[in-house]
């Protein structure tokens, strides 16, 4: 039984993720994982730079991660947070939940990331086909700009 | 007493900074460290109650900072 909040700057490996949340007690393992979209807002996208407040984004994950394993009856929660550059299809976040039962694992993986977006101070900025970059604000536009 | 102010994404581009050292009275809330930048280049892109963060944890505008503290200005969050 493992609970695992990180930030990483190198490529994330989604089997590792998977095997830290690895237990003979989850009848459920799952995986959800957040790419880089080549499309967002009718712009074609050729990459994103993620950059965060780090020690205060480490303290807010290590808190969902906590929250999240208190919340849902499972130890096994791992999220995986990458910054730095990324390149289209590039893996942005990994989240794996191991579970006694699906609904569970279902529940906890949606309410993990759902609380990462609105409160992990993380921000990304778009690089354009035009050679144009943009900072990415979602407020106000229900889920326009996320890559997910 | 001095009070360091983190810039972040952009909010760092607009300001033009990532870090401001901004000297305060004692008894000075965040509210007041924002008011006290908002003469500065490119202040008027900031919103006018930006999120805040007072030692790495999110805070009110009302909060009363003391001296070292670390506040930082949170733009609209965009991770995932």
């Amino acid at each position: 039984m493992t609970s695992l909040a990180s930030l990483v700057r190198e490529a994330i490996d989604p089997l590792e993720v998977v095997r830290a949340v690895a237990d003979p007690a989850n009848g459920a393992v799952l995986l959800f994982l957040g790419a880089v979209r080549q499309v967002n807002d009718g712009r074609d996208v050729t990459g994103i730079d993620y950059a965060a407040y780090e020690a205060m984004a480490q303290r807010e994950l290590d808190a969902i991660v906590a929250e999240g394993v208190a919340k849902f009856g499972t130890p096994d929660l791992a999220v995986v947070h990458r910054l730095g550059e990324l390149a289209v299809e590039d893996v942005s976040v990994a989240i794996a939940v191991g579970h006694p039962h699906r609904d569970g694992a279902y529940a906890l993986s949606r309410w993990v990331i759902e609380e990462l977006k609105r409160r992990v101070p993380i921000w990304k900025r778009e690089h354009y086909a035009d050679g144009t970059r943009e900072w990415v604000d979602p407020s106000g536009r229900e889920h326009a700009g996320a890559p997910t | 007493m001095t009070i360091t102010l983190l810039l972040f994404a952009s909010y760092a581009d607009a300001l033009g900074a990532s870090t401001l050292d901004v000297e305060l009275p004692r008894e000075s809330t965040v509210g007041d460290v924002i008011s006290a930048i908002r003469s500065r280049h490119g202040a008027d892109r900031l919103p006018p109650r930006p999120l805040v963060a007072v030692n790495e944890r999110y805070a009110s505008l009302e909060s009363v900072v003391e001296e070292g503290d670390e506040v930082a200005l949170i733009p609209p969050v965009a991770g995932g």
